[in-house]
């Protein structure tokens, strides 16, 4: 078995999916020929066609409300945002008419929303944002978020099967830096469920997506200089959250940490301190601490980029300060 | 309307100076001086310059450029300094950091500088417009947008909006053949984007985008329709992007033999070169532009290298006019340093948990 990266993960999913199930396909900007922006979706279009593999104009309202209108037609579609950025340009449809429509009138919106987000390259403050928190307060949706190689094609796959419609978020600083070997089949990563990727006892750090990596290097570290065990938790699905790994690794170390990248006011990390609170006080052996991106929108410079976005060092300070508690 | 000899080699100055920053921006690129991507306008110089030229700084005029009109800034004013230090993010750049590419500019400097989602500034400038319409200020506004651009919602609802309000505002449509990899004729089912105007219920024009007299003469006569009140023009400027979306894109969807067809045949400063000549430019003048043009870029590229990148704390300000609702970041060891005090004054408090 080879090693496969995140990116190829995805695509994979993309290719077998398309080919399992023919009610599966995708539309987006220069996805055909050119195969997306990121190569996402590179061979598709030779392999499927040009009618299941749709260059679209770029009209974001369109690809996501045409895609809700397939999906009522028993059509699965697979939408490509360029950049997760220009999701925003949807946000009318995906909260207003996809989020709702079951609820309404029975219609459901089998589909998929992906695209790269998320910072960590460089890419200014319209090509690095991390927008899920936007639609995490939408009943109706739900938010996936892979962080390993292994789920971008198991939750990839899922989300295709679902039959609601799933905000895939991918990483772009991770479709070519992470790599793993691939579990050999139809490898389908439930949805809703998170996954501990790290045992520990003395603490946790709750987190998802590029942070990740961040947050088991910082275990690491935390474990070689201060002896302290870490545990991390890695949600993968935001929305639905997993409560009962979220309940059952604070009542494990008593102690957490949440890490993300989004910006903090509003984040997903201030839901899951609010739930934490609700349901384990008493368990708490020191105040739950976000480690978050500054409340600013994402710069450009790499010396301003590197301050504002959660940093290992940064995640280490705060797991210094839980245990010292 | 018809230019003087001085203003026809002001133009071929502001296209050369167009093409040869750019040339130094692919050298940085390549040096990896160049932070992020690099967006070429080669082959459009003339849309851009042509274009901006038919506007009136002493009348307070304003445009918004898209990624491929640095032209159009450097008619406006913006220094070829200024340009690279954005492109190597550079702390004394005009975003200090912030923003990437040529994003930068405010109203008093006679242009606005965009965001990446596109199609976002029609509506934008349609405000902007309305505003000099509204305190009856005798200024003129002008919006870039490419062909692929157009198929947004933002494009629509703004020129609709600008229509029906008269604002003295000009569109301008770049249709370089494509957008991104997606040719035209998938972006949109139309013959040609002029017959947009008639949905809008405003005239439309087309014009050669690589004839800058033509572009001149077709954005001035929007121009001055805008400025006798008579509200919004679409123009339609035929172009051609010789390169990729940007650096890294190697244009494999383009077919054999069509840039260099382009190139060989339809070059913007090539053909003004020949006009020029006919109407009795010397060679030398041309070079002495040229030359002029070259030290310059040296100049700014020496000066821009020699810029400092931002200190990081610098991410933290300027949110908001007030800046003290920026949190705590408790995790940052300096953070208690990052905002003078000043601007500490209220909001959320302690800074040095
Ligand atoms: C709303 C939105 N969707 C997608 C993108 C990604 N994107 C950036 S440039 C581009 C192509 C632009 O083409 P066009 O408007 O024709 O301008 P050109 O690059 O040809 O000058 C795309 C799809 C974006 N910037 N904004």
């Amino acid at each position: 078995m080879s090693e496969v990266t995140y990116l190829e993960g995805i695509r994979q999913a993309l290719f077998e999916e398309m080919e399992r199930d023919p009610n599966v396909f995708c539309l987006g900007e220069d996805i055909g020929a050119y195969g997306g922006a990121f190569k996402v979706t590179e061979g598709l279009q030779a392999k499927f066609g040009a009618s299941r593999v749709i260059d679209t104009p770029i009209s974001e309202i369109a690809i996501v409300g045409a895609a809700a209108g397939a999906a009522h037609m028993g059509m699965r579609p697979v939408c490509e945002m360029q950049f997760m950025d220009f999701v925003s340009n949807a946000y009318d449809m995906l909260t207003n008419y996809v989020a709702t429509a079951r609820y309404r009138i029975g219609l459901g919106c089998p589909m998929v929303v992906r695209g790269p987000s998320g910072g960590y390259v460089r890419g200014g403050p319209f090509h690095s944002q991390n927008p899920e928190a936007a639609f995490f307060h939408t009943p109706g949706l739900k938010i996936v978020s892979p962080a390993s190689a292994a789920d971008a094609k198991g939750l990839m796959k899922a989300a295709i099967r679902d039959d609601d419609c799933v905000l895939f978020f991918e990483h772009k600083y991770l479709y070519r830096r992470i790599k793993e070997e691939m579990p050999a089949g139809d490898h389908v990563v439930q949805i809703g469920k998170a996954r501990t990727a790290r045992e520990g006892t003395d603490v946790s750090i709750i987190t998802y997506s590029a942070t990740l990596w961040k947050a088991l290097e910082a275990a690491e570290i935390m474990q070689a200089e201060d002896g302290v065990s870490v545990e991390v938790i890695d949600l993968r699905t935001l929305l639905p959250l997993d409560d009962a790994a979220i309940v059952g690794t604070v009542r494990k170390t008593n102690r957490v940490l949440i890490v993300h990248e989004d910006t903090r006011t509003g984040g997903i990390a201030g839901e899951i301190t609010a739930r934490i609170n609700e349901t384990c006080f008493e368990w708490l052996d020191a105040p739950v601490l976000r480690v978050t991106a500054a409340d600013v929108p994402l710069p450009y410079s790499p010396p301003l980029e590197d301050y504002v976005l959660p940093q290992t060092s940064d995640i280490v300070r705060a797991l210094r300060r839980i245990v010292a508690y | 309307m018809t230019l003087t000899r001085e203003q026809k080699l002001e133009l071929y100055y502001f296209m050369r100076l167009t093409r040869s920053l750019e040339e130094r921006l692919v050298n940085l690129y390549r040096q990896t001086k160049v932070i992020g991507g690099l967006f070429r306008s080669l082959g459009q110089e003339a849309d851009a310059v042509g274009a901006a030229y038919a506007l009136d700084k002493s009348k307070g005029d304003i445009l918004s450029p898209l990624i491929r009109n640095l032209g159009a800034m450097l008619v406006r004013g913006a220094e070829p300094t200024e340009v690279i230090k954005q492109y190597m993010a550079k702390g004394d750049s005009p975003t200090k950091g912030k923003e990437l590419n040529i994003h930068f500019g405010g109203i008093e400097r006679g242009f606005v500088g965009q965001i990446s989602h596109l199609g976002d500034m029609v509506p934008v400038m349609a405000g902007v417009t309305l505003a000099a319409k509204m305190r009856g200020e005798d200024r003129v506004g002008l919006v870039f947008v490419g062909d692929g651009a157009t198929s947004t919602g933002a494009f629509h609802e703004g020129i609709n909006f600008a229509a029906v309000q008269r604002c003295p505002l000009v569109v301008i449509v770049e249709n370089n053949g494509y957008a991104y990899s997606t040719p035209v004729a998938k972006q949109t089912a139309a013959r040609s984007f002029v017959d947009k105007a008639i949905g809008y219920g405003i005239p439309g024009e087309q014009a050669d985008g690589n004839d800058v007299l033509a572009v001149y003469d077709v954005t001035r006569r929007a121009v001055d329709r805008a400025r006798r009140g008579e509200g919004v023009t679409l123009i339609e400027l035929i172009t051609y992007r010789r390169k990729g979306h940007a650096e890294h894109d190697n244009q494999s969807y383009i077919p054999e033999g069509e840039i260099d067809r382009w190139a060989a045949e339809n070059d913007p400063i090539d053909r003004f070169v020949k006009v020029l000549r006919a109407e009795n430019v010397k060679a030398s003048e041309l070079t002495a532009i040229d030359d002029r043009v070259r030290t310059e870029i040296d100049t700014a590229t020496d000066v821009a290298d020699a810029s400092p990148m931002p200190e990081p704390v610098e991410a933290l300000r300027g949110v908001y006019a007030n800046q003290a609702n920026v949190p705590p970041l408790w995790f940052r060891e300096d953070v208690s340093s990052a905002v003078d005090s000043h601007e500490r004054a209220s909001g959320w408090g302690t800074y040095d948990v």
